[in-house]
């Protein structure tokens, strides 16, 4: 068992994990009811990838996403309000209505714009930690990908320049299986795609249940404390599993029914739940009244982005070139 | 004033701008490896000894990265300065530049912005197919981009200055037989020239008249603007007067100037290296035609490499390309129209 937080910092986890999970269910049902325009690549079943790896990181602290980008986003400290209005493709949106869901994220907290080409983001990351690195900040990068993305070339030559220059990032494969459709297994001939290549850069490696937030959250404080020291990159490879399909037309059929079953009774936001009580960490009631909070918000937020402006017409010209604000 | 080639011209710029602006750097394989070449061309030869090698990185050949380190770095207020040794291998690199550095700006609603330069020598040179071509057409089709052609040492310094200072991805075109350096190309041309000593830049968007004249407009940048110079003289002495613009950068791009020139010759001549179908000339030659048709006497005429990839062979290499000689007797044949 993983040694347990604070209780506000296991509080503050939690609330993290229950916004990614129920942003995630009311999406879904805004694309059924047909009210949201675009497409959807949920996290649903992730939630403890992305709180365990961001909660420790500061404000100054990036975060580099990918085509299923919202537990991320919330995680870093994307605002509520932001991400949904850009769903909707509002002017209030964190993009202002130019990113869409596969392309939120906000520099103010440290969120890059999310990368929907596999393997895009991972040396742009290496940029970002050179750039603190040639600045002496003291800053890293949290850098996600899928297990696919390990089979593009961006990755190997990624892994291999962070390793030389040291580069302050953390590489984190959310290994949930399957690359859209296709398994894992069928692409690569590695049990563990991302960490047994690791060996190939000279880059410690770890293999962690990425479904267990404390664990994440532990090997997340080890490859900071690195990072931040000068030590160079971590690859960390989170075993998970999500809930739903690759989008919104997926409807899973290739999995195996006992495969799904392995993994939906090891919810990681029911599971930590669970810890929470187990340990008296928190009450139910505690607890009760954190998610009713959190409905609450997204009932709000929903509320606000249905009602939003759409950007003006003429600010689709806009933006093409860097106009110096 | 001092006498220097493009390639020492284009040293010199990312030399002042490293010395103004702790975070402007540069990075490239071959960068600048004591001993070595400094890029393929000599041009960052030497710029380690002065400015340390961290900010004169040594990469592995890792095209992607690269490209991708470049648009990273410069996110976070870094302003890289990239040489790809042949412009060819900007293939290599295409999603990080079209998917990635273009489109930053745009996706995030204008919160980031990507100040970074990617150097692409360019041209055929006896080279063969994969270290020949003039591919700058290519990369004004993405909005995002800016792309310039400097194509003397004047020029090679003013323009690069200003693409290290500019806040968006700027593309480099260098043709590999104008740097004039040390490194002696066969059927190089000379570009020494002056160079003054102090800090100027050229604004994007301003084409350069080399030669005024009253007939024929020709425009034509890196190479092709000094065959078009050659022909013109040659045509002087048939009584046929060219006017010789460069347009310097293709994005953006200086129609106004190609205007004035239409006014006073009525006829217009574009010659690219670059491949005919979809080359830069077709924009400019379709823009003229979509907005100042009745300047036109003749129809528009385009000299461009014919559209096949470039052959070793030096005689086919010439026959590709286009020549002087294709310049004259096209120009000859717009007089008759």
């Amino acid at each position: 068992m993983s040694k347990l937080p604070n209780k506000e910092k296991a509080l503050g986890m939690y609330r993290q994990m229950y916004l990614i999970r129920k942003y995630e269910e009311r999406i879904y049902y805004l694309f059924l009811e047909g009210i949201m325009p675009g497409t959807i690549h949920q996290s649903t079943g992730q939630e403890a990838c992305a709180v365990g790896m961001l909660y420790d990181l500061r404000k100054d602290d990036y975060m580099a996403s990918t085509h299923r980008p919202a537990g991320h986003d919330l995680a870093k400290g994307v605002s509520l309000r932001g991400m949904m209005c850009e769903m909707f493709g509002k002017e209030d949106g964190c993009c202002h209505g130019k990113g869409g869901a596969m392309h939120t994220g906000d520099v103010e907290v440290g969120a890059l714009v999310a990368n929907a080409i596999v393997g895009g983001n991972l040396p742009i990351a290496a940029g970002v930690a050179l750039a603190f690195k040639m600045q002496k900040k003291d800053n890293v990068i949290v850098c996600f990908f899928g297990d696919g993305a390990t089979n593009e070339g961006s990755f190997h030559e990624s892994m291999n320049a962070a390793a030389i220059w040291k580069l302050p990032v953390i590489y984190v494969c959310e290994n949930n299986l399957y690359s859209a459709t296709t398994s894992i297994a069928l692409t690569c001939n590695m049990p563990n795609p991302a960490a047994d290549r690791a060996v190939a850069y000279a880059i410690p490696a770890e293999v962690v249940d990425g479904n267990d937030v404390l664990k994440v959250n532990e090997a997340a404080a080890k490859a900071i404390k690195r990072a931040r020291g000068g030590e160079g990159p971590t690859i960390i490879e989170l075993k998970t599993y999500r809930h739903g399909g690759h989008s919104r037309n997926d409807a899973c059929q290739y999995r195996p029914k006992d495969e799904e079953k392995h993994w939906f009774d090891r919810d990681p936001v029911k599971n930590f739940r669970d810890v929470l009580i187990s340990t008296q960490l928190a009450t139910e009631q505690e607890l009760k009244t954190i998610e009713k909070a959190i409905e609450s918000d997204i009932d709000e937020s929903v509320e606000y982005a249905q009602n939003a402006p759409f950007p003006q017409i003429e600010s689709a010209l806009a933006d093409v070139y860097w106009e110096g604000k | 004033m001092a006498l220097l080639s493009i390639a020492d011209a284009l040293k010199l710029a990312i030399a002042e701008e490293m010395r103004r602006d702790p975070l402007v750097f540069c990075l490239g394989e071959d960068e600048d490896i004591p001993g070595g070449m400094g890029g393929a061309f000599t041009v960052t030869k030497g710029l380690g000894e002065e400015f340390g090698y961290e900010r004169v990185l040594n990469t592995p050949i890792s095209e992607i990265m690269l490209a991708g380190v470049c648009v990273g770095s410069a996110m976070m207020g870094m302003r890289p300065v990239a040489d790809l040794q042949y412009g060819d291998f900007l293939f290599c690199m295409m999603d990080q530049l079209v998917n990635q550095a273009a489109k930053m700006c745009y996706m995030s609603g204008g919160k980031v912005h990507v100040p970074m330069v990617m150097r692409a020598p360019c041209g055929a040179s006896n080279r063969g197919a994969q270290h020949a071509q003039s591919l700058e057409s290519f990369f004004t089709h993405i909005p995002g981009l800016k792309v310039i052609c400097p194509s003397t040492a004047y020029d090679a310094k003013g323009l690069m200055k200003q693409a290290i200072r500019d806040d968006n991805p700027v593309l480099v075109f260098e043709h590999k037989l104008l740097y004039g350096s040390k490194r002696k190309e066969k059927d190089a041309i000379s570009t020494i020239g002056e160079v003054p000593e102090d800090d100027y830049v050229i604004e994007f968007g301003k084409a350069a008249v080399r030669r005024e004249g009253k007939d024929i407009t020709i425009v034509a940048n890196l190479m092709m603007s000094y065959k078009a110079l050659e022909a013109s003289q040659l045509l002087e002495q048939e009584g046929i007067s060219c006017e010789v613009i460069d347009p310097r950068t293709l994005v953006p791009f200086d129609y106004d100037t190609v205007v004035a020139s239409l006014q006073k010759t009525g006829r217009l001549m574009i010659v690219h290296e670059d491949t005919y179908h979809c080359g830069w000339g077709a924009q400019l030659g379709s823009w003229i035609a979509e907005n100042h048709i009745f300047l036109l006497d003749a129809p528009i005429v385009r000299v461009a490499a014919y559209d096949v990839p470039i052959p070793f062979s030096p005689i086919l290499e010439n026959h590709v390309i286009p020549s002087k000689d294709r310049i004259v007797e096209e120009a000859r044949k717009l007089m008759r129209v």
